[in-house]
């Protein structure tokens, strides 16, 4: 048989693949977005970004009432965009399986918070498989599938950074090719959600999770693997490799199913085992229910409910002997940064000199948080930001209102920012919506939009043009600024905080990163003259990793700027900051 | 079981292509016959952020992280980021490091300053502790991108993988147009 060391997105994607799938949906999210990347490449399914996870579940719960097979993929955030259709298709139920896969993040990698996507599954009474590796991820997805059919309900797949991250072996299977063609099939009392049918559809729902519950004992997923008695563990997805690394001759009852729970094999293991735990990242799911079935156990009390598990944070749960390690050095930190030549480096720099309140949002641009930029002052959730700027200006002073500005990306904008930009003009707030066009999803790894002119299969499309958009929601003032013109952007945004109305400013120029077309050329080197520079420290202001501060020889205050030609990307912007001509292109 | 287990970690700074070597790292591995898992956070560490992918290969490997106070070998790609991951290294391990700085955006700025002697602590803790100067060697070979490769082969002379799937590892994940000053450099990193 065929093996590949494949990522656990790599996996599922496989799976999907493997399962018949026709039909994959998604918005981009870390650690989420390579599950979309990587089932494009197979030409059986077709795969689609969408504008958002409400929009990517709605597209495959169409897919699966034609009849075919669907996967929809998102961040754990991305499930509470996506939630609204969720809750009402576990009453629906299928028709080809419809599989969602939600990634946490536990730790916070790469995400605002680190809700526990198990609890949206008992929540919206969705059944969820939990996989501890790639090979499972490609097994439980395929699965997945069939459940959904088997059971007429939408199953949830839990994965974590790393399991969608990690890589192991994975041995390949074929594609099932016995699976009904799809055709329309009118089926309204099943599903249209009206009260009448949803009242019929409720009680199916909840026999469901009993059936599946009671299955679940003798289901392949669900695994009791017997060492030693005297400890037994629960656990399921990467805290079973952890438990077997640390534990290796611990009892362990491994669950693929983390919902429902194979109550009467839980009873049975820990019939079996002296002392229980149950060892899980997050929130105690599994062992609540655990206790509330009558059963003693622990383990979150000696694990955090904060943050992920490792082994050495295992090792300290269960008081075992660390590995004797070198002490941590105190060293500078190496936090990310907006690469050289970013389009969004000059709209944080006018918005601090201006010193405005920033209403932030999800992107690189949220990058602008940090020193020497310091230009963001909030940042919630995907599209907050314009919402915010309105609620903000609602309470403040007449002064203060002035200041209020909110920043936003052309993909988060298009995410859920129209509607606050909607709100906006229709209440007349008088905030200003930077809305920072760099022609991509940059921060997620530069995936295609409905504004980019392209498809994820690369395909050329009709581009969605955000100037028009926001004028026909009735923004009298939008005008659209080059980024790399300090005066220009800074003369813009100033002119309109200072308007009393709705007004949107958009930049026009695209992420450095983006491989396509010529959109980008990068322009002539940078160099400092060294003999015109006073070291005075301007161009530092604007935190480019291509300028570097060298100290005079001697040390001291005294110094000179540095430009890395292999950074520099000739953007132009630190000229345009030296008071002393010393900053030029090389001829 | 563990201790038939060989962990590594390779760190650096985003953008170095640590990723590219840890998956040639592990597929060498899969092709010698062990079981491999590999680990490391993208997202935001893209942005020029500290990165630290862990590879784990043996007869049966749980953990796709290395556990703390259990790495076996080192293979940082620049000085600073090396000495940051030493906490996570076992006494006695192993320490291939690249002659390298990358100031990080608080240097850059003149807030701070790059630790100075950072080659001569890491030598005083591990005793098994080479220092590369990879930039050269690969320019030496053909192309100053190769630097991952020339530290890949110091590397695989310290790993139980035959040289045979190293290659056939490399074959696999370099652009063909690439593959000859790769070998090229794989070889020189052997030869230290």
């Amino acid at each position: 048989m065929m093996k590949e060391i494949l990522s656990g997105n790599e996996a599922i994607a496989r799976g999907a693949y493997e399962a018949g799938c026709l039909v994959a949906s998604a918005y981009p999210g870390t650690p989420s977005t390579e599950i979309l990347e990587n089932a494009i490449k197979y030409p059986e399914i077709d795969c689609s970004w969408a504008p958002n996870e409400k929009v990517a579940l709605e597209v495959a719960i169409g897919a699966s009432f034609g009849g075919g097979r669907a996967l929809c993929t998102m961040k754990h955030v991305g499930v509470n965009v996506a939630a609204d259709p969720l809750f009402t298709l576990s009453y629906t139920g299928v028709r080809g399986g419809l599989v969602l896969v939600a990634a946490d993040d536990p730790e916070m990698h790469s995400s605002q918070n680190e809700q526990d996507s198990r609890n949206y599954a008992r929540f919206a009474k969705v059944p969820m498989l939990e996989p501890a590796d790639s090979r499972e991820c490609k097994e439980f997805t395929r699965l997945a599938f069939e459940l959904s059919e088997q059971y007429d309900t939408p199953v949830m797949l839990r994965s974590s950074t790393r399991i969608s991250h990690g890589k192991s072996i994975v041995e390949l299977g074929e594609r099932v090719t016995d699976l009904p063609t799809p055709a329309l099939a009118k089926n309204p009392a099943k599903l249209v959600m009206l009260p009448g049918n949803a009242r019929v559809r409720h009680p199916l729902v909840e026999q469901n999770l009993v059936d599946l519950a009671a299955a679940a004992a003798t289901l392949p997923f669900n695994r009791v693997e017997l060492r030693d008695t005297s400890i037994g563990i629960i656990t399921a997805g990467i805290c079973y490799q952890y438990v077997r690394e640390v534990l290796p001759t611990a009892s362990t009852l491994k669950l693929g199913l983390v919902h429902p729970l194979p109550q009467e094999l839980i009873r049975e293991f820990a019939a079996k085992v002296d002392t229980l735990y149950v060892i899980e990242e997050l929130d105690p799911f599994i062992e609540d229910q655990v206790k509330a079935m009558g059963i003693a156990t622990s383990g979150k009390n000696s694990t955090s409910l904060c943050g992920e598990l490792t082994p050495g944070r295992l090792r300290t749960a269960f008081n075992l002997p660390q590995s004797a390690t070198a002490a941590p050095e105190k060293l500078p930190g190496r936090p990310p940064n907006m690469c050289p030549g970013c389009p969004h480096r000059g709209v944080f720099y006018a918005l601090n000199q201006l010193k405005a309140y920033v209403t932030g949002d999800i992107g690189c641009y949220t990058l602008g948080f940090m020193p020497p930029l310091s230009a963001m002052d909030t940042c919630v959730c995907m599209g907050a930001s314009i919402g915010m700027a309105t609620g903000v200006t609602k309470v403040v002073s007449a002064e203060e209102k002035k200041k209020v500005v909110a920043v936003i990306g052309d993909s988060t904008f298009l995410h859920t920012g129209i509607n606050g930009l909607m709100d906006m003009v229709y209440n007349n707030s008088p905030a200003t919506v930077i809305i920072l066009d760099n022609s991509i999803t940059a921060m997620t790894g530069r995936q295609d939009n409905p504004a980019t002119g392209y498809t994820l299969s690369d395909s050329p499309t009709t581009a969605l043009n955000i100037p028009l958009l926001c004028s026909a929601l009735g923004v009298k003032h939008v005008r659209v600024v080059n980024p790399l013109n300090l005066l220009e952007t800074r003369k813009a945004i100033a002119e309109e905080m200072e308007r009393p109305e709705p007004s949107v400013i958009i930049t026009n120029k695209p992420c450095v990163l983006i491989k396509r077309d010529e959109v980008f050329t990068k322009g002539p080197v940078y160099r400092v003259d060294t003999e015109e520079c006073v070291g005075c420290r301007a161009c530092l202001k604007i935190g480019c990793p291509a300028i570097e501060w060298r100290p005079a020889p001697g040390g001291g205050k005294k110094g000179k700027a540095f430009i890395d030609p292999l950074l520099c990307t000739g953007c132009d912007v630190c000229r345009q900051l030296c008071g002393f001509n010393a900053i030029g292109s090389e001829k | 079981m563990s201790d038939q287990i060989t962990n590594v970690l390779l760190v650096g700074v985003g953008g170095q292509g640590i990723l590219l070597a840890s998956e040639i790292l592990s597929e060498a591995a899969m092709l010698a016959g062990y079981d491999v898992k590999k680990s490391e956070i993208h997202g935001m560490s893209q942005r020029g952020g500290s990165v630290v992918s862990h590879v784990r290969y043996g007869a049966e490997v749980f953990s796709p992280i290395v556990p703390e106070g259990e790495g076996d070998i080192l293979f940082g790609f620049e000085l600073m980021e090396t000495v940051r991951s030493l906490p996570l290294l076992r006494p006695g391990a192993t320490v291939i490091a690249n002659d390298l700085q990358i100031s990080p955006p608080s240097v850059l700025m003149g807030n701070e300053t790059y630790p100075e002697g950072l080659a001569l602590r890491i030598g005083e803790q591990f005793t098994d502790f080479l220092l590369v100067d990879g930039q050269k060697l690969a320019t030496n070979a053909g192309n100053v991108r190769a630097a991952n490769t020339v530290l890949l082969g110091a590397i695989s002379k310290r790993l139980t993988i035959d040289e045979t799937y190293w290659l056939a590892a490399l074959n696999k994940m370099v652009p063909s147009k690439a593959l000859e000053i790769n070998v090229c450099a794989f070889q020189m990193g052997r030869a230290l």
